[in-house]
């Protein structure tokens, strides 16, 4: 029904954004400060054109999370292991990365290709618990996630660390070669010239590339109709010969592989180097963006964008004495709100489905019968 | 003639229990002699890992209440996590004991918000859980930046430090007061004397039961009650028949959705008490992600104790015993390796008397793989030692989850009405 999926995608976001707003109002207001004030300073700080630039560059690494996550939603499978994947690969490809150089796009792609053996490595390993063990994905990858933090902290604080004269705590520097340009001059042609410091990361058509084919695995491709058939109905894909145990090993060596390219954006276009404080987090985040977005590659694009705006707009608040966690109560709220509103929404199409046809099957008895 | 195996299975299941303890209490106290240290089954060790233990059983049991009434909880990270910020809260604001009931409170407001998503809305009960943790975490925040923030000693990550439960020793046996009057410590008297197996089991008893928490006592005695509630009353058997199987109780008058309810609400305040401990007991103040994932392992200890209050309490020491592997030095590390590779290899032979060639083979090589690593390792990185608790789980699943049962409707969507 055409219909229904308009509802369903488009409205129950839009329904479940304006319950966020409403709640984070009342939030607001509780602790006395006029949330429209502070809905407008963010709105005019986060449309700058250096904001705008910040939030692309916040929004790309959880798009790609968000990809991870969603290939395994898909098909019902949890890998809550996006987190401990993405940071155990950028640390290891950071490592890797800076003890060669060959010509740039090789070396790019090289770097790239061992974020995501490692990343599709890790998570296959709650992949083979699964399917071999029968341990359940969801508390294999969490523990999994507590294994990365501890392994990857002693890798890097006893093996891979370099030293950088006590400056900062981080691994070797990648050469040049390894390095994604920026986006900038692309943003020029356009006539567009941020400040000097805001660089757009070159990672951005990558994770485009990459939402692309997202969308042609899981919509056009045979894998992607036996993905989505497991998810919807797994004990009818089996009986029409799809092998469950192959498709969950696939799947999850798929998401972790992706994961692994969740950190790619921040190392090779702007820290180049694993540093102690590698940006974290962005795995549990990509989570949220992939149920706001429904699994869908726009959805959760728009999901990723409206992360990276409140993300970075917040900075405001702190200069404007309202406490910027705010956004994050806003983010915890509008990914309940969503999962709840789109089920309501379902359920009342799917009333509306049975009603019209049952209305349909009593007309044409009626027709019969007279 | 019987075998081993037979005079096990037909030894009534309690004494079972008891019997695999003591093999571990003896197993730990070779490994020690060998690694010549008596911290392994000293009091101060078996103390610590008590306390780490408690918070982990609190929330495993809070996932029992849930999940036997078939509601999938991985929310209950984020439950415990506003149990921390509640509880702190509550003993900064009127003292520890409100700092109990508040972080239960906290807890169960969010167990609620949980029932209201996958009870009345029907969401998807992993989705909805992943979606309260991420909330919890994030209304946190918010609540320390409008509240700690602009204390002295407070900021938007923690509170000023607050005001813990007091401790108590159980009279005669550990040495605490008796009406005001100092007795005897029978137990620490008995672990002095150095004698083999009876000094280290009254080491351990004697840490279980000296400076005792009352929090720690409530814990314990919930395992107790929570059997008693859920198997021998008729409200229990409700409960549990909403979790095998929701329709049949629906026919037979069972208000599915209200104990659905109940359970959810019940097991986020008891998530929110394991918040609350580790702010009260543990560390006197709250901190974000103090959790450290703590609210995970219960889910993984309810797993591996197989969705029975005993099983959970199981699962929490041997948590609490690989955690508190942190604070202690080398040698106890090392003896621990020692004892796992021990029971490992006692594993192995006992598989080969019940000719499984298999698990012999894979417990028999992993027990000597952990042995190699004990002759060859002094010292084991404090990095790796934290990531025990989160690798046990793991292995503990990997080898136990195929004999294991869950409720059989576990995680299933229910709809008033549509009973098939």
């Amino acid at each position: 029904m055409r219909g229904g999926k308009f509802l369903t995608s488009v409205v129950a976001p839009v329904i479940a954004l304006a319950i966020s707003f409403l709640i984070a109002s009342v939030v607001l207001r509780l602790v006395d400060i006029d949330p429209l004030t502070a809905y407008q300073e963010m709105w005019t700080f986060g449309t700058t054109t250096e904001s705008l630039i910040s939030m692309v560059n916040r929004a790309v690494p959880l798009f790609v999370s968000a990809l991870a996550v969603g290939i395994g939603f898909k098909m019902g499978l949890f890998n809550i292991g996006v987190e401990g994947a993405y940071l155990l690969a950028a640390l290891v490809a950071a490592y890797i990365g800076a003890l060669y150089s060959i010509p740039a796009v090789l070396h790019v792609l090289s770097i790239l290709l061992i974020a995501m053996v490692v990343g599709a490595a890790w998570n296959g390993i709650a992949g083979w618990l699964k399917v071999k063990r029968g341990v359940h994905e969801v508390i294999s990858t969490i523990m999994l996630n507590f294994i990365a933090f501890s392994l990857s902290a002693y890798l890097f604080l006893n093996y891979f660390q370099e030293d950088t004269g006590g400056l900062i705590v981080a691994t070797a520097l990648i050469p040049e070669t390894g390095w994604l340009p920026s986006f900038n001059p692309v943003l020029g042609w356009f006539g567009i010239e941020p400040r000097v410091g805001s660089e757009l990361h070159g990672f951005l058509l990558i994770a485009i590339v990459l939402g692309v084919l997202y969308h042609y695995l899981v919509n056009r491709s045979r894998f992607g109709y036996d993905l989505r058939a497991s998810g919807i109905n797994a004990p009818a894909a089996r009986a029409s010969g799809v092998n469950p145990k192959r498709m969950i090993m696939t799947t999850m060596l798929i998401s972790g592989g992706i994961a692994g390219l969740v950190g790619m954006s921040t190392l090779l276009g702007f820290s180049h180097r694993y540093v102690q404080d590698f940006p974290t987090g962005l795995g549990f985040t990509g989570i949220a963006v992939a149920l706001l977005g429904r699994n869908n590659p726009v959805g959760m694009a728009f999901g990723a964008l409206l992360f990276g705006f409140l993300d970075r707009s917040s900075l405001i608040l702190d200069l404007k004495d309202v406490p910027r966690e705010i956004v994050t109560i806003f983010q915890g709220v509008v990914v309940l709100a969503v999962v709840i509103v789109y089920e309501v929404i379902s359920r009342l199409v799917q009333r509306q489905t049975v009603a019209a046809a049952a209305k349909a099957t009593v007309e044409e008895t009626e027709a019969v019968a007279s | 003639m019987m075998t081993m195996a037979q005079r096990l299975s037909e030894f009534p299941r309690r004494n079972l229990y008891i019997l695999l303890a003591l093999g571990g209490v003896l197993t730990l106290t070779v490994a020690a002699l060998v690694v010549g240290t008596d911290f392994l089954t000293s009091p101060a060790t078996a103390g610590a890992a008590l306390v780490l233990a408690v918070p982990i059983l609190l929330a495993g049991l809070g996932g029992l209440y849930s999940e036997r009434a078939g509601v999938v909880n991985i929310g209950l990270e984020g439950m415990m996590i506003a149990g921390t910020w509640f509880a702190a809260w509550g003993s900064w604001q009127f003292g520890p004991w409100y700092g109990v009931l508040l972080g239960a409170a906290g807890g169960a407001a969010f167990g609620l918000l949980h029932a209201l998503a996958t009870v009345t809305f029907n969401v998807d009960h992993i989705v909805s859980g992943v979606a309260i943790n991420i909330l919890g975490l994030g209304a946190m925040r918010f609540l320390s930046s409008i509240t700690y923030n602009s204390e002295t000693g407070g900021s938007v990550v923690q509170s000023p430090p607050v005001e813990g439960i007091g401790e108590f020793s159980v009279p005669f046996l550990a040495g605490g007061e008796f009406f005001g009057r100092q007795t005897s410590d029978i137990l620490g008297w008995l672990d002095e004397q150095n004698w083999f197996f009876i000094s280290d089991l009254a080491g351990i008893l004697g840490g279980f039961l000296g400076d005792v928490n009352w929090l720690i006592l409530l814990g314990l005695a919930l395992v107790p009650f929570t059997a008693w509630l859920l198997w021998r009353t008729a409200w229990g058997l409700r409960l549990r028949s909403c979790g095998e199987d929701p329709w049949a109780a629906e026919s037979l008058g069972v208000s599915v959705l209200r104990m659905k309810y109940f359970a959810v609400v019940i097991s986020g305040a008891l998530a929110g008490l394991g918040g609350a401990f580790l702010v009260l007991v543990q560390a006197g103040i709250y901190r974000e992600g103090m959790t450290a994932g703590r609210g995970f392992i219960g889910l993984g200890t309810l797993i591996f104790g197989n969705w029975l209050p005993a099983g959970v309490l199981g699962g929490a020491f041997v948590f609490g015993f690989g955690d508190s592997l942190r604070f202690s030095g080398p040698d106890v590390v090392r003896a621990f390796i020692l004892a796992i590779a021990i029971a490992l290899i006692i594993v192995a032979i006992y598989s080969v008397t019940r000719q499984s060639t298999r698990r012999a083979i894979i417990s028999g090589s992993i027990g000597a793989g952990v042995l190699v690593f004990y002759m060859l390792v002094d010292d084991v990185p404090g990095q790796l030692l934290t990531a025990t608790p989160y690798l046990i789980t793991l292995l503990v699943l990997a080898a136990a989850s195929q004999r294991l049962r869950m409720p059989a409707a576990d995680g299933a969507r229910y709809v008033k009405g549509e009973a098939h």
